[in-house]
């Protein structure tokens, strides 16, 4: 894993000297609207939110669970289109927050591989995060990310073998992220202990940067984590935020009081 | 195998099909065709969090390919269970409507148990989920055939299991919803995306991911990712092996075309399988055109659709500009998915199959044609297949045959399941009179 300016991973190893952990904070393009989702990714970063997950809303997201596949079929109503995260990635990033976008593999095969890594590059965007795309399929997107220095961030899981977690932190660029739990996105009342092996797997494996999501949503759970990963991933609780507010101001307040707890959940763990 | 198949010059359009099948024979046959990848389709789409699984079901697969016994095991029960071999019907009342002198045969997997040929799938996966150790199965349905034999395999081999099921298709096939609770299933309505089957199959990925240590995913048909469509294909190859023999048995050739119906694509890669290296085989699919291809309103991948990924696989998808899945339309439930099998989209690529869709009014007036001329029933996506054939009929003297066209259909399952929407279709119920 190489060291690039706008990547995730100048941030992560700049926390880490800090002795702290990332909060990387996921959030849907186009929920409510597409500019209602870059306040709400801005007002975010402002509470405390070290690195932006911007999701891109997609027909058949079979890794989230109900609350973001709520949000991202509203978002898919609203009319959002995948050319939209661009200017949106260029909006947030100027906050200087790394932004990452969340991405199932066929809306980027259709934009085309190649096109959407320079045109996420030109936007200011940090990589993609691509949770049905393993490094087996991923060829093309290896050489566009090489081309254009962007981090391609896969994941890995308790299922995951020695050989597959090898392959998977030699492919990786940025971070690896670390799934807690056997299952999609959502809010979990526990991290179980196999989100810690994973992470000690996966370092032993060669990753040098490891953060772990899927059912991270308390404060208590953000310090559980930040004690044993470098980034505490953490979506559904902040949607969830946004879901239940009566408008988007509201919305926007809510979201910033549950970022907040969670970047002081994370600020307290030992590093 | 017995098929004669006399030595002819041929139409510039077979003489196509020789190249494609020698150019392809340089890579071992057609039939014998391994995945991840068919051409530049199929591969492994997949959350990491599933690849443990699909390798160890790829082990588990061709252990038992290898074991002698399995293969025994799995003939028993298709000879004591299903019903097999299954009956080839000549229907020559039917034959008359196609023209030109052809002979149409019928391949009866719609006598098999439980009603279509998915049980020979589902069979072969159980008997895996036993050696496999797991004693969960969960499946996706659609027109509910998948459901119920799933639901019937769980049943047989003492397997828990769970069927989901677009809530769409709760409604139109609330016959075979009863049936899988009768089975012991629980089938669980899914009410998110379009209610159809591909979000019956996103819970069912989604339920796999998180319960997959103890838990088979018992996908219905020739998709998703690797080992899928490899495997579902050989579960199937049995129905145009058997047809195959019979067909010369009874007339000493191989037909000129067979023709299947294709949501998926299991039926028909079942039965093209055996002949998919006979360069004089013409190979039909035919695909749900439901409104017809201009209304948007169809499921006909080929016509509508282009490459992309869709539940773990790269193969023709109907998707629009931002590769987000369209919604489709078909009056069989069974047909209606916006995805392929990637090993169609192959022979589509490599010209070896000819996939056209066929509408819902076409559909259906061959469904009641055979109903009235043979008192066969059938199923409603077979009857695209019908519809297809006679659609061949003007056609056949361009095929520049010396003998009377013979050929093959798939049915794939009867229509005891489509009984309420055919009384709709045709205003047969009182209230309607
Ligand atoms: C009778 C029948 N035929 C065909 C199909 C379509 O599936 P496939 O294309 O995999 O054969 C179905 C699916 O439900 C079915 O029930």
């Amino acid at each position: 894993m190489t060291d690039i300016g706008r990547g995730s991973a100048a941030r992560l190893h700049a926390l880490r000297d800090q002795g702290r952990a990332a909060l990387i904070g996921y959030l849907p393009l186009g929920y409510p609207d597409v500019d209602g989702s870059v306040d709400a990714a801005l007002a975010m970063v402002d509470a405390g939110v070290d690195v932006v997950e911007l999701g891109v809303p997609y027909t058949d997201p079979v890794m989230d669970g109900p609350t973001i596949q709520h949000a991202v079929e509203h978002a898919l109503a609203a009319g959002t289109r995948v050319r939209d995260v661009f200017g949106a990635v260029e909006r947030i990033a100027a906050s200087g927050a790394p932004v990452l976008v969340m991405t199932y593999w066929n809306p980027v095969l259709r934009y085309g591989v190649g096109p959407f890594a320079r045109d996420l590059a030109a936007a200011g965007g940090a990589g993609l995060i691509t949770p049905d795309l393993i490094p087996d399929e991923a060829t093309e997107w290896v050489a566009a990310s090489d081309e254009h220095h962007l981090d391609r961030v896969f994941l890995v899981a308790p299922s995951s073998t020695p050989e597959r977690l090898a392959m998977t932190a030699a492919a990786a660029r940025g971070f690896v992220y670390a799934a807690s739990t056997m299952g999609v996105t959502g809010t979990r009342a526990q991290v179980g202990d196999q989100a810690e092996r994973l992470v000690r797997d996966t370092r032993a494996a060669g990753a040098d940067l490891v953060c772990v999501g899927l059912g991270v949503s308390t404060a208590a759970q953000a310090t559980q984590v930040a004690g044993f990963a470098d980034g505490v991933i953490v979506g559904s609780a902040l949607v969830r935020a946004l879901l239940d507010a009566t408008d988007a101001a509201a919305g926007r307040r809510e979201l910033a009081r549950v970022a907040a707890e969670l970047a002081a959940g994370v600020g307290s763990a030992r590093g | 195998m017995t098929g004669h198949v006399p030595p002819r010059g041929g139409s510039a359009a077979s003489q196509g099909l020789h190249r494609a099948v020698a150019a392809l024979g340089e890579r071992g046959p057609l039939a014998e065709q391994m995945g991840p990848y068919f051409g530049e389709f199929g591969g492994r789409f997949v959350p990491e969090a599933l690849v443990a699984a699909l390798d160890e079901l790829d082990t588990a697969y061709h252990k038992a390919l290898a074991d002698p016994a399995f293969g025994a095991e799995l003939e028993r029960l298709h000879r004591t269970y299903t019903g097999r071999p299954s009956p080839l019907t000549e229907v020559p009342r039917f034959a008359e409507h196609v023209g030109g002198r052809a002979r149409v045969f019928l391949k009866r997997e719609d006598l098999n148990h439980t009603g279509s040929h998915k049980i020979n799938n589902v069979l072969g996966q159980a008997l895996l989920v036993k050696r496999m150790g797991k004693k969960r199965v969960i499946a996706e349905t659609g027109a509910g055939q998948h459901g119920v034999a799933t639901a019937t395999a769980a049943a047989l081999l003492d397997l828990d299991c769970t069927v989901y099921m677009g809530e769409e298709d709760t409604r139109r096939q609330a016959l075979n919803v009863a049936r899988m609770r009768l089975l012991g299933a629980e089938v669980v309505p899914v009410r998110i995306g379009s209610r159809t089957l591909k979000d019956a199959i996103n819970e069912a990925l989604r339920d796999w991911v998180a319960n997959v240590e103890t838990t088979h995913y018992l996908l219905g048909t020739v998709t998703g990712p690797h080992p899928f469509p490899e495997m579902v294909r050989d579960f199937h190859r049995v129905i145009g092996e058997e047809a195959r023999a019979q067909l010369a048995e009874e007339t000493g050739r191989l037909p000129d075309a067979v023709a299947a119906c294709v949501g998926g694509g299991s039926n028909a890669m079942g039965i093209f399988n055996a002949f998919v290296d006979e360069p004089d085989v013409r190979l039909f699919g035919f695909e749900a055109g439901g409104e017809g291809i201009d209304s948007g309103r169809h499921a006909s991948r080929f016509s509508g659709g282009a490459p992309g990924v869709l539940h773990g696989a790269r193969s023709y998808l109907l998707q629009d500009s931002d590769g987000q899945t369209l919604p489709t339309h078909s009056v069989s439930a069974g047909l209606d998915y916006p995805s392929v099998g990637p090993a169609h989209a192959w022979l589509h690529s490599l010209g070896r199959a000819t996939y056209r869709p066929v509408t819902d009014t076409e559909a259906m007036d061959a469904f009641a044609l055979l109903c009235r001329t043979e008192g066969i029933i059938p199923a409603i996506e077979s009857a695209h297949a019908l519809a297809g054939v006679l659609a061949l009929g003007p056609e056949l003297d361009s095929w520049a045959l010396d003998h009377d066209p013979l050929i093959l259909v798939n049915l794939s399952g009867r229509g005891d399941k489509d009984v309420s929407t055919a009384a709709q279709w045709f205003g047969l119920l009182e209230e309607d009179v």
